[in-house]
Parts: C-alpha cells; sequence; structure tokens
C-alpha cells in the first residue's frame, strides 16, 4: 500500500524531523504513527522513510525514494567541489525555509584571533569540521592554507583541547559556541531544509510532483 | 574462525569484469537492440577504441572529453573515446565522403568516462546506439525516436518513457528576454545542476518585471504530455513548434511514450535542437539519451544534419531486472513498496 499520489518521501530524523512531519501533515498525510514510533524506520502506508539528514540524497539519488527532505547544509558537503566528484544528480526543488541555521567559522575568542595567528605565523590553519569540503572550499576559495581535521562528535572540543585553532560548523542560535568561549569569525552560508527530487521521478511522476509543489507553496 | 583473506588482484575504480550468467543476459539484451537497429537499416560498425586526441578533439570543448589519455611510440597523445557519436562522425566524414546521405549506423561499444563510479554507472561503460546521418529535423528526430521506442520494447522493457526536450529553448528564451550573456550563462550552469532553489535566486537578482522572472522559473518545469506545448510564452514559441513537428511525425505507440520536457538541457555541447532522456520507473538513472547534433559533422568537414542516441547497456538491464522484480511482487500479492 503507498499513498494516493504513489510519492514515496525520505524523511531526516534528527532537528528537522518535527518541522518536517508537521509540514507532511498540512500536506495531507498523517504522521501519527512516525511520532508513536521511534524505532520503525519505514512507513509504507503514508510513503514515508526516515534516516540521518545525510543519507537522504543517497536514497534520492538513487531512486529508493521519489522525493527527500535535507538540509542545505548537507547539500553542499555532498556536492562540494573537493575530492574530484561530480555533484549528485538530483533536483533541489524548493526551499521549504525551516530549521534555518548559519555554516560559520569560529574560533577561541580574544584578540588575536587564534586563526589569523596561527596563519601568520605558521602559514596554515588547522579547522576542526563535520563538513571537510565545505571547509575546504572556504578556506581554499579566500586563499588561505588550511590542515582539516575531519571529527565525528562535538566539533567544539577541538579548539578548547589543542586540536584545531579553528572550527566550521552549523549553527542555529549561538548558544553552544559561546558556552565554549568560541565566537564567530566568518559566515559562509545560510542553511535551510530543501525538498529533493530523483531526476527519474521528477519526469516520470511529474503531475504528482507538481501537485504537491502547489500545495507547498500555498502553505508555505 | 576463517583464515586471513588471500590478496587481491585488484582492477581499476569504476570498471568490473562480467561473468557468464551475467554476459548471457547482456547478450540477449545487445541481440534485440542489434536485431530492430538492423531491422531498421542501420549497420553495425566498429571504431578504436584509441584515436588521437587532435583528431576527437575536432569536436570541440563541448563534446565529452576523454578521461583517459597516454603516449604511443611516436609520441603522439592518444585518448581512449569517451563516446561514439564523435568517433562515427569522423567514419562519415572520411570513409564515406562521397556517399549520399542519409547515412546510417549503429554500434555496442566500450567508452571510458572519469564519472563517480556509481549503481549501473561505471568508468567502462557498454553503449549501445545509433546515428542517423544526413536526415534534418523533424523527420531525422521522428525516426530516431522510432527506433529508440521500438529497440527498448523489443529487448521486453515495459514502462519506459522518453523525455524530449529542445538544446536551444532556454538560450532563446534567455535572449529573447534580454538577459546578457553572462547571467544566462549562470542560469543555464543551474539547470544543468538541476537546481530550481538557485535559479529562483539568481532570477530574483536580474533586473526582469515579475512576469518575465516567472517565465524564466516556471517554463523549465514544465514537462508532460503534448498539452504542454501549448499556450508558451513567445521566445520558446518556435523550438515548441520544432517539437510539435516531430511528434505530429510519430506513430501513437511511440508519441505515448513522450514527455514534453522544457527543462532538459544538453548533457553535450555539440547538441543543437532537440534532446531526448530516456527513463524507467524500476531504475532511478536514465537508461541512456541523445539528441541533434547538426553542426558536428562541419567541424569534421562533411556538413550533415545528424541525430543519434545510446543507451547505457548495464543500466537497461538493471531496468529490465526491476521490472522483472516488480511484476514478480505484483503476482505475489501487490506487497512491497512500488
Amino acid at each position: 500500500m503507498t499513498p494516493m499520489d504513489g510519492l514515496i518521501i525520505a524523511v531526516p530524523r534528527g532537528a528537522l524531523f518535527s518541522d518536517t512531519l508537521d509540514l507532511l501533515d498540512r500536506l495531507g498525510r498523517d504522521t501519527s504513527e512516525v511520532r508513536a514510533n521511534d524505532r520503525k524506520l519505514l512507513f509504507t502506508d503514508i510513503g514515508v522513510i526516515t534516516m540521518r539528514p545525510s543519507d537522504v540524497p543517497t536514497y534520492v539519488e538513487a531512486g529508493a525514494a521519489d522525493l527527500g527532505i535535507t538540509g542545505k547544509d548537507v547539500l553542499l558537503e555532498q556536492a562540494g567541489p573537493n575530492a574530484g566528484r561530480a555533484a549528485r544528480a538530483l533536483y533541489e526543488l524548493y526551499d521549504l525555509d525551516y530549521g534555518r541555521c548559519e555554516m560559520v567559522l569560529a574560533t577561541v575568542a580574544g584578540d588575536p584571533d587564534p586563526a589569523a595567528e596561527a596563519l601568520r605565523r605558521l602559514g596554515v590553519v588547522r579547522v576542526a569540521t563535520k563538513y571537510p569540503r565545505i571547509a575546504a572550499a572556504h578556506l581554499e576559495g579566500s586563499g588561505r592554507q588550511a590542515e582539516i581535521v575531519e571529527v565525528k562528535g562535538s566539533v567544539e572540543l577541538a579548539p578548547l583541547a589543542g586540536l584545531a585553532e579553528a572550527i566550521v560548523d552549523l549553527t542555529a542560535t549561538g548558544t553552544t559556541l559561546r558556552e565554549n568561549n568560541l565566537v564567530i569569525r566568518e559566515h559562509i552560508a545560510t542553511a535551510t531544509a530543501r525538498l529533493i527530487a530523483n531526476p527519474v521521478a521528477h519526469k516520470v511522476k511529474a503531475k504528482a510532483i507538481d501537485e504537491l509543489l502547489e500545495v507547498l507553496r500555498a502553505e508555505l | 574462525m576463517s583464515a586471513a583473506p588471500e590478496p587481491i588482484l585488484p582492477i581499476p575504480s569504476g570498471t568490473r569484469d562480467v561473468l557468464p550468467d551475467e554476459t548471457r543476459e547482456l547478450r540477449e539484451i545487445t541481440e534485440s537492440l542489434r536485431a530492430v537497429f538492423e531491422g531498421h537499416g542501420y549497420g553495425e560498425i566498429y571504431t578504436p577504441a584509441l584515436e588521437y586526441e587532435a583528431v576527437l578533439g575536432r569536436a570541440g570543448d563541448h563534446a565529452a572529453r576523454p578521461a583517459y589519455r597516454l603516449f604511443d611510440e611516436a609520441g603522439q597523445v592518444l585518448v581512449l573515446r569517451a563516446d561514439m557519436t564523435v568517433p562515427i562522425a569522423r567514419v562519415a566524414s572520411t570513409r564515406y565522403a562521397q556517399a549520399e546521405p542519409p547515412l546510417r549506423f549503429c554500434y555496442f561499444a566500450h567508452c571510458y568516462r572519469g564519472v563517480r563510479p556509481q549503481r549501473g554507472q561505471t568508468r567502462e561503460l557498454l553503449q549501445a546506439g545509433i546515428e542517423l546521418i544526413g536526415a534534418p529535423a523533424p523527420q531525422g528526430t521522428a525516426e530516431a525516436l522510432t527506433v529508440l521506442c521500438h529497440a527498448l520494447s523489443g529487448c521486453g522493457l515495459e514502462g519506459f518513457r522518453v523525455g524530449l526536450g529542445d538544446a536551444s529553448l532556454y538560450a532563446a528564451l534567455l535572449s529573447g528576454l534580454g538577459v546578457g550573456n553572462e547571467d544566462g550563462a549562470r542560469l543555464l550552469e543551474r539547470l544543468v545542476h538541476r537546481d530550481f532553489v538557485g535559479l529562483a535566486e539568481d532570477v530574483g537578482a536580474l533586473a526582469l518585471s515579475g512576469a518575465d522572472a516567472e517565465v524564466l522559473l516556471s517554463v523549465p518545469q514544465v514537462r508532460g504530455g503534448p498539452d504542454v506545448l501549448d499556450d508558451l510564452p513567445g521566445p520558446v514559441r518556435e523550438a515548441a513548434a520544432g517539437l510539435h513537428s516531430v511528434h505530429a511525425l510519430l506513430d501513437p505507440e511511440v508519441a505515448d511514450r513522450l514527455i514534453f520536457d522544457f527543462g532538459l538541457v544538453a548533457s553535450f555541447g555539440y547538441y543543437t535542437g532537440a534532446v531526448f532522456e530516456v527513463y524507467d520507473p524500476a531504475l532511478g538513472a536514465p537508461l541512456g539519451g541523445g539528441g541533434r547534433y547538426d553542426e558536428l559533422l562541419g567541424r569534421f568537414g562533411r556538413p550533415l544534419p545528424a541525430v543519434g542516441f545510446a543507451l547505457g547497456v548495464d543500466r537497461l538491464h538493471l531496468a529490465l531486472a526491476g521490472e522483472e522484480r516488480a511484476r514478480a511482487q505484483a503476482a505475489a500479492g501487490g506487497g512491497g513498496a512500488r
């Protein structure tokens, strides 16, 4: 059983989860079962599969889902110009405008800025991040030499423990940065939730996708 | 505990070995395609996988760029071909320099690209296709689309659709609305990357009336049946008229497969008019594509209009297997998500 329009949507668990479920409710998909089930991942009756945000483009590109919702940060990181990879074959259809965050470069508060100081004296700045390609592109694009240190967990720890002079990370309110005595030195990009589509589904299920987009435009 | 694995003998990333069971299935597909191509009068040819860079390079910067280069014993730069369209343009201009057009060729050949290896997309890919040289639009385009649909039906594919657009359409729209070359190139780049959010941002930054901006945003999102060809803004009417005349020449069984798509942009810069892409709901990526390349042959010294398409045989195989699985699921009681 699939929903009336036959569209399968990849939904990100995590920060965008509850806003995304609210949106799906407004689009006429009853998400109460998703809300009640923390462990279940696949909800075929309403055409929803849930996953971590960074997996959404993978499922959509392969056609395992027709549509997906994920952050622009994820799309930027996976389409980054480094590592010699082509951009993902996906349509970016719509800016859903929720989950607004800033991708920033931050360092320990105080003057001089430890990142600028490292560049001046050592010629290279160490940058800890979960977004190695965005960080590398940003520093390279501004003509600075950087050693990108990829970490998987709390990035704020890196400059405090002496692993790196700077971090590139996503922040919504800046609270975590402030609590760790870090200040934003540069804005890199603004990220919001985006609706993406598989390139084949975008053609062969054009009518269903356009109808959904129309409702979406009216709702937002 | 099993013993430590034997050291493996690797092959390059993006290549693979094809073993007998799979080869038999691929052979069945290529035999079906070959029968259809030959039945429509397309003679099969082989060309060398290696060519001189200077010769293939005549196709210009926008052709599929060769990803692998090497030197021969005389120090000449050789490339592994990235498609068969350019080598066949060379063959038509040399071996058939005096022949009366139209010329019809088909091929089954490995091509080499520096892609990111993923499902059904390898760096060494087996392509099956045709080139129809010396047949202008719309008749030539209609013939190529007909052979394409017969070939796919012939190997048993059921749900396929063919997206049909026009490579010159968006460019005509941009110049018709007075968008400069630099701005226009940026918008086209957004379309190539399928980024409608970025397109909206860039269009919003231009000094255009609300109605013109809306046209630039909405036209590339138009896709559907022949009814989308009606009621279009002025600058794209000419390109749409070309698509209309192709549509009018097609048998219903072919015409019903078409999805007119104004957002379809050329994957290679040598496409000049109609472009097409082949989809099947059982696979998340296109099976192949093609289009008109009316100016390519001239670069090799024999100016003739031409059209052709290429199918990825591995992807076609994946789509056939996907359809087979879907049929088995449906027969077993409609289980599964799709």
